[in-house]
């Protein structure tokens, strides 16, 4: 295509907006809202993956090592561990750096325990962290069959419950956003095949005089594409200076270790580029949908 | 130039309006398709163009198969063959300029290119005057005289005209036809349906007529041969 025709069609899908006041509101007005709900679930979800992500990492069996078993023994049972499905890594802990790090975790009362460090009554420790925290469950179970195994340990209870809820908000969030998806593309298509209703003349003439497909698509590619970008840049907006305001607030204040908010860039820019796609793709394809029809005359 | 063989047109919802089409028509010919309506004069212009294709046979035109072209090369095959309609078919927002423009911007010319061949075809219809009107403030026979100036910008070989004077009074329609008569003799073929008996019997050229999809009649200096 040649310069001068694709200013032409701007011109053209740009001129079809104003034409088309109302509608092009109603539309701009649908795709914003839909991606307003969009761009919130997608800032909640990322936070709530962040969240489940920090906890995954932190999930690990502790494997506690027969108080009788040797060295050759513990070779063995390392050799056994490391054959189990799923298993990524597997770190030694002595019983007596289990024992420092005890000391150090409680602070000043842990110099009680200072005694003890001739008569460790700590069991030397396999930490065992499996590829895919899912896994993990079934990591332990065949840990603990083991020879020379005292026990195994894990955070059984949190895990299972943490991945009922990321699932559940992924899930629920992905439906919402695809219905929305829908909805607003057939709002854009209506809007757009309006348009070419106004314009069925002129496209049959186009025909007649030998414009091909592609030349008469591109103004209403263009209208679609302007549709949903515009309805885009709204929501971003929007969602860009809550967030901001949110992670001013309370960004730094959780206290709890894993509940730490993501810091506002890159995730405003991420937000802002998922929704401009989004945007984009719903506003074409509504376009493309319309034209498709009237362009076999 | 134009040659139809064996052509046969049934619509998908039965009605068979073209049986058996067999004709020959040469370069620089003007031709009249006459015929009752509902006889399948109208399916007969419409395949020319590649509006309607036919179920059998072959259409060609300047060498090429409209029967047989894909679908996405009739845009090209239009460009070699204007059309002409009763109810002219300008779009009423642009001037007399850019409804002529337009066909030509379709195909991607270059403004300057445009302008001159625009400025040419308006002469040609004798509207270069008017060139900044719009179609409503011009009269029938002018803005048919728009109309034709679009199909044969792009310097057709074939020009195809659908009752082209049937909302023209008389005078009017002697008007466009000297016209079509002027480009005809600038070398395009011209092919034109029509129900004006007058025209058909004072100014004699081929005469089609199709009766029952078929060619009830071809003669040379025919005439219109029907009551009305």
């Amino acid at each position: 295509m040649k310069g001068r025709t694709l200013g032409r069609h701007l011109k053209e899908g740009g001129k079809n907006l104003v034409r088309n006041g109302w509608m092009t509101f109603a539309s701009v007005s649908a795709v914003a809202v839909m991606l307003f709900v969009v761009g919130a679930f997608v800032l909640m979800i990322m936070n709530v993956n962040h969240f489940a992500s920090a906890l995954e990492d932190d999930v690990e069996v502790r494997v506690f090592i027969d108080l009788t078993a040797g060295e050759e023994e513990q070779e063995e049972l390392l050799n056994e561990l490391e054959e189990l499905a799923g298993v990524e890594e597997i770190a030694f802990v002595p019983k007596d750096e289990g024992l420092d790090s005890l000391i150090a975790s409680l602070g000043d009362q842990g110099d009680i325990f200072e005694t003890l460090r001739d008569e460790n009554p700590l069991n030397d420790v396999y930490v065992v962290h499996a590829e895919n925290p899912e896994e993990t469950e079934q990591i332990a179970n065949e840990a603990e069959e083991l020879a020379n195994v005292d026990g195994v340990e894990y955070g059984q209870d949190i895990f299972e419950q943490l991945f009922t809820v990321t699932n559940f908000v992924r899930n629920a969030g992905f439906v919402l956003i695809l219905g929305l998806m829908f909805t607003a593309m057939f709002l854009i298509a209506n809007t757009i095949k309006l348009t070419i209703l106004a314009r069925k003349r002129e496209i049959q003439i186009m025909k007649l005089v030998g414009a091909t497909n592609g030349f008469i698509r591109w103004p209403f590619f263009i209208e679609g594409l302007l549709l949903g970008v515009i309805g885009s840049t709204i929501p971003i907006g929007i969602l860009s200076y809550a967030y901001v305001r949110f992670y001013d607030t309370f960004g730094q204040q959780t206290g709890i270790e894993y509940f730490q908010f993501l810091p506002q860039n890159p995730l405003i820019l991420q937000m802002g580029a998922l929704l401009i796609a989004i945007g984009a793709f719903v506003g074409v394809w509504g376009s493309m949908m319309s034209v498709r029809k009237f362009l076999k005359v | 130039m134009i040659t139809m063989k064996e052509v046969w047109k049934t619509y998908p919802n039965g009605v068979m309006a073209i049986n058996g089409i067999d004709i020959l028509i040469n370069k620089g010919e003007f031709v009249y398709v006459v015929g009752p309506s509902g006889a399948g004069k109208s399916t007969f212009i419409k395949m020319m163009y590649r509006e309607e294709k036919p179920t059998r046979g072959d259409i060609i035109i300047d060498g090429q198969n409209l029967a047989k072209v894909k679908e996405r090369q009739i845009p090209y095959i239009r460009r070699n063959i204007g059309v002409v309609f009763q109810d002219f078919k300008l779009l009423p927002q642009l001037t007399v300029y850019e409804n002529v423009a337009f066909a030509m911007e379709v195909i991607e010319e270059s403004k300057d290119k445009i302008r001159k061949r625009v400025m040419e075809v308006l002469d040609i219809v004798k509207l270069k005057n008017k060139a900044r009107f719009q179609p409503h403030e011009l009269s029938g026979g002018e803005q048919q005289r728009v109309a034709i100036a679009r199909a044969i910008v792009n310097n057709p070989a074939v020009l195809i005209a659908d009752e082209p004077t049937g909302n023209l009074d008389p005078d009017t329609s002697l008007e466009i036809m000297y016209l079509l008569e002027d480009i005809n003799e600038r070398g395009t073929t011209v092919v034109m349906a029509t129900h004006n008996k007058e025209i058909v019997n004072t100014m004699r050229r081929r005469v089609i007529a199709i009766e029952g999809g078929r060619v009830a009649r071809d003669e040379v200096r025919g005439e219109y041969g029907y009551e009305r």
